[in-house]
């Protein structure tokens, strides 16, 4: 039986992949989630800046999720070298994705330039966060032709891999990926969190977050996210790194079936903790025992057979 | 988020107050709580003595939060409350005698250490050190509870001449210590746990590093270079374990994940 997916050219020896943001700040960290069964992993976004993030509360648990409003906190890319050299001195087998984020395509397109020479697999664009060229100031994954752009422009500087982080908060993720796709995309990581949204604590009268709000994950976003991935998947012919609510094995099936090639791993953690990755990994393989299947990527979009 | 209610607030020293908070928290000795001043940050605490109706956190006023704590929070008033969190400290079956050694704000974890120890019936001896007399925190707590105690300060006003370290040296000369146990300044625990190696006795170090989310998703508090988190797998590590991290008691990160040295 094969577990194993080969992503772009890359080879993960088993479908779960590290979420953006997760236990990504340093090398060691990703390191010990190998150590606990996890096929690669993703680093927390980076910026040309250092940044301090926002301040504490940054996140919170409720019954059904988890709300967070970091900051995209970071050393800045320049600084940050040494943490995915060390990684891949560790874990040479299972790769590694580094994640780039910025305030304007012309910030993304430098970002991912630096990143392009250190030790990653792929390169995953972070497109969430808001732009400060567009006078919305609109993330750029929520218009079809700045994705475009940014992808594009992006797809100048690397022959690695790139995957387009996408949100869930417009009304056409499929045409958005489809945009992507065009402009020289090798494929699409959705989704990232839902909202914004607010938690209010009603002793101190006013938000919990510092920020007052934050992106949702978790459970409760589950449904948003199996949605999505198979919106794209309709849409677009690049492998999807299926992202959000997922949190046990049947979950992490329902996203493969919805036309997912690789998991990400985030709020499971919450739950489950380090036994996440190969709770998943072990439940998918006993499920592919049961029902007869022999390589995982016969899972993949079987949803849309029906 | 729990938001429970102060009901004493004690002055231990200019700079240091202990909290009183009317809650059932339950926690194990060791374990912290992320506290919450609305408006200002949100930071760790180690949890200190604890009964069934309430507990007490020690805070030092160190920066931005702890000062509007310190400024700001009165009696009546309500602070917010994640946790509690992390792995505490282990007593371990069959320990007659332990020491609970550390200093400053280190000091409320090992009361709540000492307070479960007693109840086992576990002998304790707290050394306790401080820059001056005045800044000795919890003697008499100590002292309440029928733990023999020892003192030491830098400048020699109240007993020992020095560091706490010369201090837990002797005892570990003079007693049968089955384990020690430390929380305080990190160049003292790194000294702490490579003597309890050297005199191979069991040792316990409770760590500290930058946290956010608390409960070991974000990745801000791992340590080099096992990566593990020190909210989460820790604060409290075995000693030998933390002497084997690269960076215990040589460099931290900062909140945007800097190293500082
Ligand atoms: C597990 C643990 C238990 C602790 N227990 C106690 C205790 O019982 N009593 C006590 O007085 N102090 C304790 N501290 C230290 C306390 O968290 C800091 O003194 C406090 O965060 C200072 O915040 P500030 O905003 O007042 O200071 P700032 O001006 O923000 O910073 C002063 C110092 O505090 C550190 N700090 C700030 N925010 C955080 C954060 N979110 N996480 C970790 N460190 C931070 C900074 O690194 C800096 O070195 C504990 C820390 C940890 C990690
Ligand atoms: C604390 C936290 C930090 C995150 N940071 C990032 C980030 O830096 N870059 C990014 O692309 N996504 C980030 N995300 C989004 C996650 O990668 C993921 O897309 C989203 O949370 C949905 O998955 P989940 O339901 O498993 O949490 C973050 C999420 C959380 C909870
Ligand atoms: S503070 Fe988030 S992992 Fe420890």
């Amino acid at each position: 039986m094969n577990l194993s997916v080969n992503f772009c050219g890359v080879n993960f020896p088993n479908p779960t992949v590290l979420a953006s943001g997760y236990l990504g700040v340093t090398g060691s960290s990703m390191a010990n989630c190998i150590n606990h069964g996890c096929g690669g992993v993703t680093a927390k976004s980076l910026f040309m800046e250092e940044r301090l993030g926002h301040p504490n509360p940054t996140v919170l648990t409720y019954p059904g999720g988890m709300i967070n409003a970091i900051g995209l906190c970071g050393e800045g890319i320049k600084k940050a070298g040494h943490e995915f050299e060390l990684y891949a001195k560790q874990c040479p087998d299972n790769p590694l994705i580094g994640s780039v984020a910025g305030h304007s395509i012309k910030d993304i397109v430098e970002c991912a330039e630096i990143m392009d020479s250190y030790p990653v697999d792929l390169i995953e664009l972070n497109f969430s966060c808001p732009n400060v060229e567009d006078e919305m100031g609109r993330p750029i994954a929520c218009d079809p032709i700045m994705t475009e752009n940014a992808t594009r422009e992006v797809r100048k500087i690397t022959k690695k891999p790139i995957s387009i982080k996408l949100s869930p908060n417009v009304p056409n993720i499929g045409m958005i990926a489809k945009h992507a796709e065009e402009a020289g995309a090798d494929a699409i990581t959705a989704i990232n969190t839902v909202g914004p949204g607010m938690l209010i604590d009603i002793y101190m009268r006013r938000p919990i977050l510092a920020n007052k709000v934050g992106g949702i994950g978790g459970q409760g976003i589950k449904p948003i996210a199996v949605r999505c991935v198979y919106d794209i998947y309709k849409n677009v012919k690049i492998p999807i790194i299926a992202t959000g609510g997922i949190i046990n094995g049947r979950d992490a099936i329902e996203m493969l079936m919805a036309g997912g090639s690789l998991l990400g791993i985030g709020s499971a953690l919450t739950y489950h903790d380090m036994k996440a990755f190969e709770m998943i990994t072990k439940k998918i393989h006993n499920f592919m025992e049961e029902e007869g299947f022999e390589d995982i990527s016969e899972l993949v979009g079987l949803a849309h057979n029906s | 988020m729990l938001s429970p209610k102060i009901i004493d607030i004690k002055e231990d020293y200019p700079g240091f107050k202990t909290y009183t908070l009317r809650h059932s928290l339950r926690a194990k000795p060791g374990q912290f709580v992320m506290v919450w001043m609305p408006g200002v940050d949100e930071v760790p605490m180690s949890i200190g003595w604890q009964t069934d109706t309430e507990f007490k956190m020690g805070i030092a006023n160190a920066g931005d939060c702890t000062k509007a704590i310190h400024e700001k929070i009165k009696v009546g008033d309500r602070l917010g409350i994640r946790g509690p969190f992390g792995k505490g400290f282990k007593l371990r079956e069959g320990d007659k005698k332990i020491v609970v050694i550390g200093g400053g704000y280190g000091t409320p974890p090992l009361l709540n250490l000492a307070q479960e120890a007693v109840k086992k019936g576990i002998e304790v001896l707290a050394i306790i050190g401080a820059r001056t007399a005045d800044m000795l925190i919890y003697e008499e707590e100590f002292k309440k509870l029928g733990c023999e105690v020892m003192v030491s300060t830098d400048d020699g006003s109240k007993g020992c001449n020095g560091f706490c370290t010369n201090v837990m040296e002797e005892a570990l000369k003079n007693h049968k210590v089955d384990s020690v146990y430390t929380c305080g300044p990190e160049v003292m625990m790194v000294k702490v746990a490579e003597m309890a190696k050297d005199n191979d006795v069991n040792c316990e170090v409770s760590l500290e590093r930058y946290m956010k989310c608390g409960f070991g998703i974000c990745g801000q508090c791992c340590m080099d270079d096992t990566g593990i988190r020190v909210c989460k797998d820790g604060p409290v590590l075995d000693g030998v374990e933390a002497l084997r991290l690269p960076e215990f008691g040589k460099y931290h990160r900062s909140s945007s994940g800097v190293r500082v040295e």
